[in-house]
């Protein structure tokens, strides 16, 4: 009887001991050296392994890292404060994750732009889309009919008076909804970029007048707007080069259709007198001609002028202009 | 010698684990969708199936017989193959990088794969000798391997494949899986 149970317990348990040693052993004895860098940055990480840094997981994103083949900012979904913490424990400063927001290139609510017909089928803008290109009568507006909504899986978008709307708050720039949308009236823009065209319409602008009350009508009024020839207008559409626009909203103001889109904030620049040094750098920078002030004299800002594009806070030697 | 080429043709083909016996259905349809992975997967199966075909059937004839509580044959075996599956992978780790990283995360994923456990039970259950155990665990191994890169290759060309909404994934996957189960039955009339 007694036999019966010790025997199992005994070579069971015992098989578990000799297995359990040698493990131990080996773990030991064969223990590979890891960076400890990686453990660190693989905690850092979201753990979602969800591939968006186009490493197979987070363990071959933090050996990615270690070797120096991505940057600490790699990691699409951890944004700023994991690329922060992994750039803390590789020692190197992190360059900001610049986020991208989606934008709608359409402003032509049903009010603003007309219809060619009734449209009474699915609702989905591919199907209508296909009626001979929707039932706008402008053939590069947003249907309104939801098609982006449906693909959006974050709620970032809804339909508002015939237009889809985005929440910038909502938008994690997934791109779903622009390989959605049967106009490609939805675009990926940097949130650095906070000017930009709500238009896409490449006709010219007689027959944009006719169908829509808000499209672009090719000006050019924001052209000679921008003091950093950041805007122009080709195929007889404004459009915005981001790598000279600053946002100082000139172009906005002067738009007479009101379809450019500029930053919502009103922000001036301000200088910290002390250390102002009277250099006249931001003085001879501004386009707006709101900076007063002589050589070897502390400046001051016209705030009346001043459009807050942030120019002179680039150009300043003592770094003592603020945007705010 | 005919005897263990007959165990080995049967193994492969005959009684396909996959596709005859349905063991190890998991990364049958897990690790399938290409055939490079497929065949790292059917890789580490081989591997660890012969080792466990060995480990297993020494305990079993060594220990289990010897003390006559054959009856603890699965508990045992699972024990065996989790660390043995372990053990293998902490070597490979160090003796060859280049092969641990070309296994990669199947390794670990084999520990539990009822396939090596089923080549395991049934060496015993065919009261094999040591040789024709292994013979057994490798024709096994290789047959998994065989069934899960035939049918990858079939995965990679339904990627294209015009298939109907409803069907798309693993629905079109289970029915291609079970044509392919089919077809491997037709081996059944195999004889030496």
């Amino acid at each position: 009887m007694l036999n019966q149970i010790l025997v199992p317990v005994v070579s069971l348990g015992g098989l578990g001991l000799v297995f359990g040693s040698l493990l131990a052993y080996a773990s030991h004895k064969f223990a590979v050296e890891v960076d400890e860098r990686v453990e660190k940055i693989i905690e850092a990480l979201p753990a979602a392994n969800c591939g968006a840094c186009g490493y197979a997981g987070c363990a071959a994103f933090a050996a990615g890292v270690v070797a120096g083949d991505v940057p600490a900012n790699g990691c699409p979904v951890g944004g700023n404060a994991v690329a922060s913490e992994i750039a803390n424990i590789m020692g190197v400063t992190a360059a900001d994750v610049s986020k991208s927001i989606a934008r709608m290139l359409c402003n032509g609510t049903c009010e603003e732009a007309k219809d060619r017909y009734e449209y009474f089928g699915v609702s989905d803008c591919v199907a209508a889309a296909k009626l001979g290109g929707g039932q706008k009568a402008c053939q590069y507006g947003c249907l309104g009919l939801g098609t982006c909504v449906k693909a959006c899986q974050f709620d970032a978008i809804t339909i508002k008076d015939g237009i889809a709307v985005i929440n910038e708050q909502k938008c994690t720039a997934c791109e779903k909804c622009l390989t959605a949308c049967p106009k490609q009236v939805i675009a990926l823009i940097s949130e650095k970029n906070q000017t930009w065209v709500m238009c896409k319409s490449k006709d010219n602008a007689k027959e944009v007048r006719g169908v829509c009350t808000t499209g672009c009508i090719a000006c050019k009024l924001c052209e000679k707007a921008c003091k950093f020839d950041a805007v122009h207008v080709e195929n007889n559409v404004a459009t915005v080069d981001y790598k000279k626009c600053v946002n100082c909203n000139q172009c906005v103001i002067k738009c007479p259709k009101k379809i450019i889109r500029g930053k919502t904030r009103n922000e001036k620049a301000f200088i910290e007198e002390e250390a102002c040094i009277g250099c006249t750098i931001c003085k001879k920078q501004c386009k707006f001609d709101a900076v007063e002030g002589e050589l070897k004299t502390k400046h001051r800002i016209i705030n009346e002028k001043c459009v807050g594009c942030g120019v002179c806070a680039q150009k300043c030697p003592k770094k003592c202009i603020e945007i705010k | 010698m005919s005897e263990l080429l007959i165990i080995a043709v049967g193994a492969i083909l005959i009684e396909n684990f996959v596709l005859v016996k349905f063991l190890g259905i998991c990364p049958f349809l897990g690790v399938s969708k290409k055939v490079e992975t497929a065949l790292g997967m059917g890789m580490a199966v081989t591997f660890v199936m012969v080792i466990a075909s060995l480990i297993t059937w020494l305990i079993q004839t060594f220990i289990l017989k010897h003390f006559g509580i054959e009856y603890l044959q699965t508990i045992a075996f699972i024990l065996v193959i989790a660390s043995l599956v372990q053990f293998v992978e902490m070597v490979v780790q160090k003796t060859s990088p280049t092969l641990y990283q070309a296994l990669g995360v199947y390794l670990p994923l084999i520990t539990t794969n009822c396939a090596v456990l089923g080549v395991a039970l049934l060496n015993i259950q065919k009261e094999f000798n040591l040789i024709q155990a292994l013979v057994y665990g490798a024709g096994a191994a290789v047959g998994f391997t065989l069934a899960i890169v035939l049918f990858a290759g079939v995965r990679e060309r339904l990627e294209y494949a015009n298939v109907p909404k409803s069907l798309r994934g693993f629905p079109i996957a289970l029915i291609t899986a079970a044509l392919l189960s089919i077809a491997f039955l037709g081996f059944q009339g195999l004889t030496f």
